[in-house]
């Protein structure tokens, strides 16, 4: 019996797979195709204080082997994600849900944490750092390793739900600024995030998206990720939750063998939304196949 | 919504650029006129959303204009080919709105939608007219299809070579209790000035999934945010606001 269970940050789920934040909603769109309560567990859709409409249209653009959005962080805001979209969810799924934050302040994470802290459906808080700074001159928190601790000190201060960042991979060295979260009390750390990237039309010469620039995913950044995840796994203590590009049940385990303990799926449920059940169901069949009993121990188990 | 295999049966140019295919499988999913199917294609990332033209039992028919490398693989692509399609997207046109005299206007590559929907409006006795707008002769399909379902039927192009000459507003001058309508952003703002009437608007956006998911074709209307693909693609007249 292939053994799945993994423990992410002292909540023991499943199976390691996540949906992956801003590809799942708040998880009922997909109750309606199947039954979501297979997942280990899913990250919202990224939550922010106030209501934002994000970004104008279009906002998708087709890349070789992924795509770019740049979406803008749309959601209904932390008050009614809280009062409309939690209780819905809890119509369909009886698991922790990982809340995915985004802030453009210390205020507006810290604002978004504390209210989500009282919430009894949520497992983990996710915390994405890849939003620009606005006191501090439009830079991400997650591009520098001192922006990048002082949200994770103030986002600790304020819940004593495990705290994971998001990282983004747009930086030079993304192992500083992982150590940097954890020596500031992160939990855990999930990477990557998307790839700033960019298309334009060659017919009309403009960019595709109206943003000109935007969030690069899909099979094409697996390998980045893989090598990002084993770098900072290598690195740190606490648990890494690895993502980008993932697609089948081989590309978690490649994920794990690098130094992931959980496994964020994003892309791929867009094009098949039925992926991460496809995932879970057949992951028992490829670690029969390579001699895996329980997932477990092979996190970090790349020679 | 629903997942399935289809197997194309036929897939034949109906002008230069635009082409009809007739697929074969489980058509269940789809409730209405104007829903829109999503289509895997071998080699690229994102599916292709279009819309349906009709379905009935087994039998899935969509027409689609050539416009990039998806398109163009769609085209080329043979009988007994089979493509894994997620069906039964959007909501689609409200029947119950029409009155007894609705109008149907379609330009281009927005005609499609409305042969379905004309269909079941006729099949409930409507008395259903359709404008349909090309650019020029050349372009149109569909004129035959549209005149054997009983719709009186009004071709307009833009250089006058055939039908009305000039846009599919040039030819509104008609009684009517209702306005259902498909095509370019342009068109629609055109009808939506000239319609003294209630209408349904069938919009277009880039997608990502094409079920609700993403939030990539979101757009703002007088009752909130939409996402086309979920909530639309077909706005009702009173919730639009026109963007650009």
């Amino acid at each position: 019996m292939a053994e799945m269970r993994v423990n992410l940050c002292g909540i023991d789920i499943l199976n390691p797979v996540i949906p992956a934040s801003g590809t799942f909603g708040y998880g009922y769109e997909y109750a309606d195709l199947y039954d979501i309560n297979c997942l280990g567990t899913f990250s919202f859709k990224g939550t922010t204080k106030e209501p934002r409409f994000g970004n104008p249209t279009p906002r998708i653009a087709e890349c070789t082997a992924g795509m770019i959005n740049s979406v803008g962080l749309q959601n209904p805001g932390v008050d009614r994600v809280i009062s409309e979209e939690l209780p819905k969810l809890a119509r369909c799924f009886d698991k922790k849900v990982m809340a995915n934050v985004s802030g453009f302040s210390i205020e507006d994470y810290t604002y978004t944490c504390e209210r989500l802290d009282k919430c009894e459906q949520v497992g983990w808080l996710e915390v994405n750092i890849s939003c620009p700074n606005v006191h501090g001159g439009g830079m991400s928190f997650g591009t520098s390793p001192e922006c990048a601790a002082q949200v994770t000190k103030a986002v600790k201060a304020v819940t004593a739900k495990p705290v994971i960042i998001k990282l983004t991979p747009n930086v030079t060295d993304i192992v500083s600024i992982a150590r940097a979260c954890e020596d500031a009390g992160a939990d855990g750390v999930s990477l990557i995030n998307t790839m700033l990237g960019m298309r334009i039309n060659l017919k009309t010469r403009k960019p595709v998206v109206a943003n000109t620039m935007g969030g690069f995913s899909g099979s094409a950044i697996f390998p980045v990720a893989v090598r990002m995840v084993y770098q900072v796994a290598k690195a740190v203590k606490i648990p890494v939750v690895g993502m980008g590009g993932v697609a089948c049940a081989e590309d978690v385990i490649e994920m794990m063998l690098a130094g992931a303990t959980a496994v964020e799926v994003g892309a791929q449920n867009l094009i098949n939304p039925y992926a991460c059940r496809d995932i879970i169901e057949d992951l028992p069949r490829v670690m029969q196949k390579l001699g895996i009993d329980s997932l477990s121990e092979i996190i970090g188990g790349c020679k | 919504m629903k997942q399935g295999y289809f197997k194309i049966i036929k897939n034949i140019p109906l002008t230069r650029d635009v082409y009809e295919m007739t697929l074969e499988g489980d058509t269940s999913a789809i409730t209405a006129a104007g829903q829109f199917v999503n289509i895997k294609i071998d080699g690229l990332y994102l599916r292709r959303p279009i819309s349906v033209c009709d379905a009935e039992s087994d039998r899935l028919i969509i027409i689609y204009k050539v416009v990039g490398k998806g398109t163009r693989i769609m085209s080329e692509l043979g009988e007994g080919v089979s493509l894994d399609i997620l069906t039964g997207l959007g909501n689609g046109y409200d029947l119950d709105k029409s009155g007894d005299k609705p109008l149907l206007i379609g330009g281009g590559v927005g005609v499609p939608p409305l042969y379905n929907l004309a269909k079941r409006l006729i099949a409930q006795g409507k008395n259903a007219s359709v404008i349909l707008g090309f650019n020029t002769e050349a372009e149109i399909f569909y004129e035959k299809q549209f005149k054997a379902l009983g719709c009186d039927v009004t071709v307009t192009t833009a250089d006058g070579s055939y039908g009305v000459k000039g846009f599919v507003t040039d030819a509104m001058d008609k009684d009517y209790s209702y306005i259902y309508t498909c095509g370019p952003e342009p068109m629609l703002k055109a009808v939506y000035a000239r319609c003294n009437s209630g209408g349904q608007f069938s919009f277009e956006e880039r997608m990502g999934c094409g079920f609700g998911a993403c939030m990539g074709c979101s757009c703002k209307t007088v009752t909130g945010c939409k996402r086309i693909c979920k909530d639309g693609p077909v706005l009702e007249k009173e919730e639009i606001l026109w963007q650009k």
